[in-house]
């Protein structure tokens, strides 16, 4: 099947970051729709089009808009996760780069249904093009009138995966350290300036235009009816034409792999795919049959997560991705909840020594009971998203991390497209001011 | 307009009480002093009406801020998975080798810092590397002289 374009529609023909661009191909028609209903009927329509949050959760967005307490005397939030940062995802950069009026007209529109004035797109502080891109199409919407009474913030982050964590953000565009807050209470009751605050990852936001152009029916057609609409996959790794391809949801992931990026790069041989970026259980080849939907992948054992297919060839040692997976989470670590901050660095110094060869088979053991004491006993899902990977590539590669043991060291070293592999946590660490310190 | 006043700028976009406007302000006073000095954050501090501290606590929270001294230009070499099964540590090694200095150092000179950075969201297109926050792609150990050539030039 071929690419169907939906959020991305008109990008290869148009320079859609012009608004009258936009505006040709029947752009901001949805948002004159949306704004001849009242909020109660739009929050309908969305909730018919069963339209589920991209950012990984999956959440039902219309749920999640009637969820916000529209009643309350305090303003209403939209706040849109642009924080884009998990390992393998590039899709939401492609939309703010190639479409972002499209985003801004489902900013527009959301913030309609939910009676808010006050809409944040926190931008991850690296996408520095697309943050330049954004901000010049928003003002281009605000120059012609289409923003009506609604004020558009571009918030720059400053380089921390958590804060795309949706707690962690609403702190950190408070100004302070991006650390999760416990729930209840949650975001619709009481979020931004503890004011209710529905949040939506970018492309979530970006279809909601889409809806109000087919209608809520037409939409839900499309895709599978548990996850209708199209997704925009991110595929990186070891294949021939890697890259952002938006697809039916339920299409299946060998078409992906091999079909839209070519199948495995230098003709070798697939040994895993990590299909919801870096933080998700890793699939065998023989399971890369199943339709990508968030049902069909929760029912093999992952998740949907970020739609990002991370592809490994059988050059890799599953033992040095393991180890520079959870090096990535250790770093990320906010450091609130001893079980992650703790049990991550325990757990880099595990597969350390296995990869070293030190290990024992007790080891192996004591890896997985780290794994089990993080797991749920943890503010955010971090803890958890330094889990899933490794405990999936010991269960499912368990003779490599056995080899490992009995070899006394790596058996694919001089060998594997990880060796030597080098971490930001590897580097010096970046010291306070030194003698100018302030604490 | 002066430091202190571009900083009310940035405090009028977000509600009056908050301290929203604390990683802007951050980020604006080190694009001002090259780094997080002392200096550069009693002075957000000052104009956001903050104790130094508490932009202190902030600062040492994100990876983008830099609480010491870093080169004019930076390289970010990512070494994430996507980009580190297609080659960034051949990439790394590379920039070590043309700037004579290890990831995590600057020149001698001060001018250039390099660094290998954790997942910059451009996996389909590996290997990343930001210089000076712009990404290059693609990039491979055979085309690392030429963008050390730029910067130099």
């Amino acid at each position: 099947m071929a690419e169907h374009k939906v959020l991305l529609a008109g990008t290869d023909e148009h320079d859609l970051t012009q608004l009258a661009e936009y505006r040709a191909i029947g752009g901001y028609r949805g948002v004159e729709k949306a704004r001849a209903m009242t909020p109660d009927e739009l929050i309908d329509e969305l909730q018919r089009a069963t339209l589920r949050g991209r950012g990984g959760a999956g959440f039902p967005m219309g749920r999640k808009a009637s969820l916000i307490d529209r009643k309350s005397a305090k303003p209403k939030y939209l706040v849109v996760n642009a924080d884009e940062s998990e390992p393998g995802a590039f899709k939401d950069r492609e939309v703010m780069a190639r479409a972002p009026h499209r985003l801004i007209e489902g900013c527009l529109i959301s913030a309609h249904a939910i009676e808010s004035r006050d809409v944040f797109i926190y931008i991850r502080g690296e996408y520095l093009t697309e943050y330049e891109i954004l901000t010049a199409a928003v003002e281009q919407a605000r120059e012609a009138g289409i923003l009506g009474d609604v004020q558009i913030t571009v918030h720059r982050g400053a380089g921390a995966y958590i804060c795309g964590e949706e707690t962690a953000m609403l702190e950190s565009l408070e100004g302070k350290r991006g650390q999760p807050r416990p729930r209840p209470p949650f975001p619709p009751i009481q979020g931004l300036y503890m004011a209710p605050t529905q949040i939506n990852n970018v492309c979530t936001i970006a279809t909601v235009p889409v809806i109000l152009e087919l209608g809520a029916e037409e939409f839900a057609k499309t895709g599978v009816p548990s996850s209708p609409g199209t997704a925009i996959f991110s595929i990186s790794g070891n294949v021939v034409r890697p890259g952002n391809y938006e697809l039916d949801l339920g299409t299946p992931m060998r078409e992906l792999i091999y079909e839209h990026a070519g199948g495995v790069a230098g003709g070798r041989e697939l040994k895993a795919v990590v299909p919801g970026g870096s933080s998700v259980p890793a699939l065998t080849p023989d399971q890369i049959d199943v339709p990508l939907d968030y049902d069909s992948l929760g029912a093999i054992g992952t998740f949907f997560g970020a739609a990002s297919l991370i592809v490994v060839d059988d050059r890799c040692c599953m033992v040095q991705l393991a180890l520079r997976s959870t090096k990535f989470y250790m770093h990320e670590s906010c450091g609130k909840c001893t079980p992650c901050r703790v049990g991550t660095r325990w757990m880099v110094q595990i597969l350390e020594s296995i990869e070293n060869g030190t290990a024992t088979h007790a080891d192996l053991d004591l890896l997985d009971n780290i794994g089990d004491n993080i797991l749920g006993k943890v503010l955010c899902a971090l803890g958890e998203f330094a889990v899933y990977p490794v405990a999936s590539y010991l269960h499912k590669w368990r003779d490599e991390f056995v080899a490992h043991i009995e070899q006394g060291g790596c058996p694919f070293h001089g060998s594997s497209s990880l060796d030597g592999i080098l971490a930001p946590s590897d580097q010096h660490a970046q010291t306070p001011v030194g003698e100018e310190a302030l604490v | 307009m002066s430091f202190y006043d571009e900083v009310q700028e940035l405090r009028g976009r977000y509600p009056e009480d908050s301290r929203s406007a604390v990683l802007p302000a951050l980020r604006l006073a080190q694009e001002k002093h090259g780094w997080l000095s002392r200096e550069a954050l009693e002075e957000t501090a000052d104009a956001l009406e903050v104790t130094p501290a508490f932009c202190y606590s902030v600062a040492t929270f994100y990876d983008m801020l830099h609480l010491e001294p870093v080169g004019r230009h930076t390289i970010d070499v990512c070494t994430n998975l996507p980009c580190a099964l297609c080659g960034a540590q051949s990439v790394v090694e590379a920039f070590e080798s043309e700037l004579g200095i290890r990831a995590g150092e600057t020149t001698a000179d001060g001018e250039i810092t390099l660094r290998a950075v954790e997942c910059l969201g451009g996996c389909g297109y590996a290997t990343v590397v930001a210089v000076d926050d712009r990404y290059r792609q693609h990039v491979t150990a055979e085309t690392v002289p030429e963008i050390v050539g730029e910067i130099d030039g």
